[in-house]
């Protein structure tokens, strides 16, 4: 007799569920959300259409919460004491990517901070956090933020993203003056009528933005971007490989409590006052990985032939030493061929080094690359 | 003459006299999604009832297709090295993997014939 099955839990909806399945999607669980793996046309040319032209993305299954303080720079010390971004010099309507860290520097999760342009809203900063970790994030920020400044959880709001090149072009239309809005900033505005936090930022390298509004407003706006031709819906298929294409971490996978932000090479995000000063948790390794050079590095590696080496494939030098691991990988459609990346040892980490990675059995050839695999395409400055 | 039989896990063998062509059905080629990569056995070597025999890596994972007889391979279908996305389009014709030589034709007997495997398929989605 078969073993009783213990009953799944039940899985979350976001607010645009029912737009998903009325288009088709195939629908599968992911970090406790029902949410939409790929529709009809398949994450190859939901990939493809993203790169060419503008896709619209269901993200309100990530975390999104709020910040308040008395006044910017006690809001922005207490979340110093956690990360280290430099948020003191966080200037209004910019937002900046950082990492919450353990006492060991390990990433506890990976998040964006956004100050809000509005002088009205002083001391306030917006999260956006992974939605298999909020839990634990809030959970982590309640525990250790100082009295006055508190968390506000914002569950009521839904998270969409539009990325590609013609993204700015759909948003003008939709919300005019985002199009002249910079990489990595925040606004306050309506987007077809409805009141948005808009932010110029994503996940896919793409140009491209996310817009935040009230979970009851999710599906008016979600069809407002449909309705133009050159935006597309996309799923969580191609979401990953758009941003492995982009040389983007995935949380619990590219970068955890184990991988120090200097490993995973995101030194670029922690500014100088930072590095120099710490007052993080796990500023004495940080600094000491920042001065010596980490043991191990997060880099590109592209096999030679067409075998893709997915996420645990072991890495070798040619003479068959184990020197990494393989984080993430799969099959770049913009690159037309197996992408990965993961940790290797210092000793291997430079640009052209042969290695060899290990998929069913075999040792494929490949070597270490420079990412992006795929240019970025911010809207610079 | 001609038949086709096929397995759980959505391979098809068709049978022309001691060899059978393998792939896998139109069924698994939509749940599996974008195929990207195929890898084949190579001609000369044998595969075993029920053995792996060749990957189909879509963009999202890898998934081992099992040889639905025993038997020599005596030919693979080395367009798909250029072209893996033919096990989409046509996964029954073009799309084919692999041709084996029977060892054991009765085999095939504990296999489901199309009228079988449609029921199946229609039983678990």
């Amino acid at each position: 007799m078969a073993e009783p099955v213990p009953a799944d839990e039940p899985l979350l909806q976001t607010p645009l569920h029912d737009e998903h399945v009325g288009l088709g999607a195939r629908m599968v669980p992911f970090a406790g959300f029902d949410m939409p793996v790929q529709y009809p046309t398949g994450i190859l040319a939901e990939h493809l259409w993203t790169r060419d032209q503008a896709g619209l993305f269901d993200v309100s299954h990530m975390g999104q919460a709020f910040l308040a303080g008395p006044d910017h720079a006690a809001t922005a010390r207490a979340l110093e004491a956690l990360v280290p971004a430099d948020l003191l010099d966080l200037k209004p309507g910019r937002q900046r990517y950082s990492q919450l860290l353990d006492e060991n520097g390990g990433i506890l999760d990976d998040l964006m901070i956004a100050r809000s342009a509005d002088p009205a809203d002083d001391g306030r900063l917006m999260l956006v956090v992974n939605a298999s970790t909020k839990d634990a994030d809030y959970a982590h920020l309640e525990a250790n933020l100082p009295a006055g400044v508190r968390l506000v959880r914002a569950d009521d709001r839904a998270l969409l993203a539009l990325q590609g090149p013609a993204a700015a072009s759909v948003m003008e239309r939709l919300a005019p003056g985002a199009e002249a809005m910079s990489f990595m900033a925040v606004v306050a505005m309506p987007v077809a009528g409805i009141d948005a936090h808009v932010s110029r930022s994503g996940y896919t390298g793409e140009d491209g933005y996310e817009i935040s509004v009230k979970a009851d407003e999710a599906v008016r706006l979600w069809r407002a971007f449909l309705a133009d031709p050159a935006v597309k819906p996309i799923g969580l298929g191609a979401r990953d490989s758009l941003r492995l294409e982009a040389g983007l971490c995935l949380y619990g996978h590219d970068i955890d409590t184990t991988t120090s932000p200097v490993e995973a090479g995101l030194l670029w995000s922690i500014q100088r006052r930072r590095r120099e000063h710490g007052g993080f948790p796990g500023a004495a390794r940080i600094r000491r990985e920042i001065a010596e050079g980490p043991a191990r590095q997060r880099v590109g590696l592209k096999p030679d032939g067409r075998t893709p080496a997915r996420e645990g494939s072991v890495v070798t030098t040619p003479e068959g030493r184990e020197v990494g691991v393989v984080t993430s990988g799969g099959f770049g459609p913009t690159v037309n061929g197996p992408i990965a990346m993961g940790y290797v040892a210092r000793e291997a980490s430079a640009p052209g080094t042969e290695l060899r990675l290990v998929v069913r059995g075999k040792p494929i050839p490949a070597r270490v690359v420079p990412m992006p695999f795929a240019p970025h395409r911010y809207k610079r400055g | 003459m001609m038949t086709t039989r096929y397995t759980r896990d959505h391979e098809y063998i068709r049978v022309e006299g001691d060899t059978g062509i393998v792939g896998i059905t139109d069924y698994a080629q939509s749940q599996l999604g974008d195929v990207v990569f195929v890898e084949l056995p190579t001609v000369g070597q044998t595969v075993e009832k029920g053995g792996e025999a060749a990957v189909v890596e879509s963009v999202k994972a890898a998934s081992e297709i099992y040889a639905p007889a025993s038997g020599e391979v005596v030919e693979v279908n080395g367009a798909l090295e250029s072209t893996p996305g033919t096990v989409n389009e046509d996964p029954a014709g073009r799309g084919w993997f692999m041709k084996i030589r029977l060892k054991d034709q009765g085999e095939l007997d504990a296999l489901m014939t199309e009228e079988q495997y449609r029921e199946y398929v229609a039983s678990i989605t």
